[in-house]
């Protein structure tokens, strides 16, 4: 009987069964940012623990990091923001763990720096404390988010304590529209099997549709894995996953580069797998999406209406009520025409060189609406020195896009961009929660960057299919 | 490192509405800019409960009725969303040791767990009983029976679920496992030389 990728990568990390019986599992990447480590490296203080593998964590700033230029001058007007930095810094330094700081020019969103410097690599397993860490099961990874006090437990014993998940395959077959993106796919699965639909699972994302992604794409996909409460997605590592690897700064050479392919390849699940749940979707039947209410579940395709409660289950019904009022949108109604007051391209789910391309070459020569603020925020440091060198950022500038520095930014409402009072977000990040990008009454709107993009030019929410003339080439 | 062994709660409850209550409502993310995690307990459901000004606003955690409880009743998918810490930090400073509600997130769940936090699991309509229970008389003794996996509250006896992994680590007073981590030193560097990684 065959395995899955998640099955050999559990076993392959098994330390021992813990008495309460779960696994302690050693995890082979830890990621740390200034928000969630300070206090673990409080903790280990007090507790008088140092760090046991410093080589296998790397850090870098991401969460309170302003964007703009002049905001980035050390030390940061906030000062617990300045003080969570230098704490992070200080702790880095005492306990020899790489950094990639402000100044390093490798600095940006955890979960983009780890692809892109080539540390995550196929049947690792991955730890942040961030619940994004899924993003990294693009690669044939089996990431996740942690709490703090598990900070703690993977600094000082490189392992932690966690109960097996089980696996459900989800099959995504055939060829998406035009129009559609990774994004869309991810709301959509979502949106069918429910914000809680993953929890106690692993997805494995699989089928032609998911086979001809990128490897970015794939990350925006595996992302937003917990916000269908799946705390791991992956895809099973294939050639794509290795020519992305290859020559990047962290990733094998030589020999070992031979060698680790080869290792690469028998992570993948076999072809006999069992698993505990398999999900087959239709690629054809996903709509450009975008989130109406106040969780990444509640989606609907740019051309439906907003759900009338009248019209939900009657279990439903109160959650919709609520979510209806905090957005100030009228069930039954279009969701297109819905006045933007800001735009944001960006966070760890859409702020890859790939991402901002593909914005880039449909806003070329259009201009952002009168009266919105329009933010590209690239994910890292060497994502913005790329689309500079290939002159994507004049684009969005001469359009009327803030072009930033690298960091979170709207995405979590922690750094100065925030929304204010009940302005409206079209947002490529994902969450939509009340409240989430700093204004206790801010409304997000999730969809792809090139929905935002499009929503940007028109001042509302639109189909980017419309506004770009988007046709299949 | 001694832990107390959790056996049961019993204190008072008290009920927040809604499913999906994301760890950005339980802690809106402006206070997790600190490096501890001291004084959270008054962030807790912080946009919900007070406008901008610092006026509070209705909310059952301002009810003085439900002042002094220490669990909390929610819906579904209890605890969705970011993985920070300082959503059940904040729980626990302000008093609570157990949380009932339909499901939990599991990064929620287990950070939860890993403080002490006893999070069992009863159907809507158990919960809408107690809920309806403590209405009717805030000063109800809800216990929580994690030995038993039992939630009992004077005539109402229900059946909880718990992870059995956490109800051990609870009732074992093993719900940190900062411990049993350390213990392991050797087994874990021989994992770390047999699998195949880079070395940085």
């Amino acid at each position: 009987m065959g395995k899955s990728l998640f099955q050999k990568v559990w076993d392959a990390h098994t330390v021992r069964t813990l008495p309460d019986g779960r696994t302690q599992l050693f995890i082979g990447l830890h990621l740390i940012h200034e928000v969630t480590s300070p206090q673990a490296f409080g903790m280990m203080r007090d507790l008088g623990l140092g760090v046991a593998y410093p080589e296998r964590t790397f850090a870098t700033v991401d969460h309170i990091i302003p964007t703009a230029k002049d905001a980035r001058l050390r030390p940061f007007r906030d000062n617990l923001a300045e003080q969570m930095t230098v704490e992070l810094t200080e702790s880095c330094k005492k306990f020899g763990i790489r950094f990639f700081h402000e100044n390093s020019g490798n600095q940006g969103i955890v979960h983009v720096v780890g692809p892109e410097q080539g540390l995550t690599q196929p049947g690792m397993t991955i730890c942040c404390g961030d619940s994004h860490t899924s993003t990294h099961g693009a690669l044939g990874a089996v990431a996740f988010g942690i709490g703090t006090s598990q900070v703690r437990d993977v600094l000082s014993t490189q392992t932690l304590a966690m109960a097996p998940l089980k696996v459900r395959r989800i099959e995504v077959n055939g060829t998406l529209g035009v129009g559609v993106y990774a994004k869309d796919v991810i709301l959509h699965i979502i949106r069918k099997l429910g914000v809680n639909g993953g929890t106690g699972f692993a997805y494995e994302f699989a089928g032609s549709a998911i086979e001809a992604m990128s490897m970015e794409e794939r990350m925006t996909l595996c992302n937003m894995s917990i916000e269908g409460g799946a705390r791991v997605g992956y895809v099973n590592p294939d050639e794509t996953t290795f020519t992305y690897l290859q020559a990047r700064p962290y990733a094998p050479t030589g020999a070992d580069w031979e060698r680790a392919v080869a290792y690469w390849r028998s992570v993948a699940s076999d072809p006999d797998a069992v698993y505990d749940d398999v999900v087959r979707i239709d690629a054809r039947e996903i709509p450009p999406s975008l989130t109406w209410g106040v969780n990444p579940g509640q989606v609907i395709g740019i051309d439906e209406p907003v759900p009338a409660p009248e019209a939900v289950p009657e279990s439903e019904r109160a959650n919709v009520v609520d979510a209806l009022k905090y957005m100030k949108l009228e069930g039954g109604k279009p969701i297109k025409g819905q006045k933007v007051n800001v735009t944001f391209i960006g966070s760890c789910t859409n702020s890859r060189l790939s991402d901002l391309r593909e914005v880039a070459q449909h806003v070329r020569g259009k201009r952002v609406a009168e009266g919105v603020k329009a933010l590209v925020v690239p994910g890292s440091q060497r994502v913005k020195e790329a689309a500079e060198s290939e002159g994507l950022h004049d684009v969005f500038t001469q359009a009327g896009f803030e072009w930033r520095e690298p960091g979170c930014s709207m995405c979590l409402g922690m750094n100065p961009d925030k929304l204010v009072g009940d302005q409206l977000c079209a947002s490529s990040s994902n969450r939509n929660f009340k409240g989430r990008m700093g204004s206790p009454e801010g409304r997000t709107v999730l969809m792809s960057p090139v929905m935002v993009a499009a929503a940007a030019i028109r001042g509302e929410l639109c189909d980017a299919r419309e506004v770009f003339s988007l046709e299949r080439s | 490192m001694a832990l107390a062994q959790i056996k049961q709660i019993t204190g008072r409850g008290v009920y927040v509405p809604g499913d999906d209550i994301d760890t950005d409502q339980i802690v809106p993310a402006r206070f997790l800019v600190s490096v501890t995690f001291d004084g959270l307990g008054k962030a807790l459901f912080y946009d919900a409960r007070f406008t901008r000004d610092g006026t509070p606003k209705e909310h059952p955690l301002n009810d003085p009725r439900f002042e002094g409880a220490s669990i909390l009743l929610g819906g579904q998918n209890f605890g969705c969303g970011s993985s920070r810490e300082h959503a059940p930090q904040a729980f626990h400073k302000a008093g609570f040791r157990a949380i009932i509600a339909e499901s939990f997130a599991e990064i929620f769940f287990g950070n939860a767990t890993t403080l002490g936090i006893a999070c069992v699991s009863l159907t809507r309509p158990e919960i809408e009983g107690l809920v309806r229970a403590i209405a009717e008389n805030p000063a109800l003794a809800i216990t929580v029976d994690v030995e038993h996996l039992e939630v009992r509250a004077e005539s109402q006896v229900h059946k909880c679920q718990l992870k059995p992994s956490a109800r051990d680590a609870l009732v074992r007073g093993e719900w940190d496992p900062i411990a049993q981590l350390l213990e392991a030193k050797d087994a874990v560097a021989q994992v770390k030389q047999r699998l195949p990684y880079t070395s940085w």
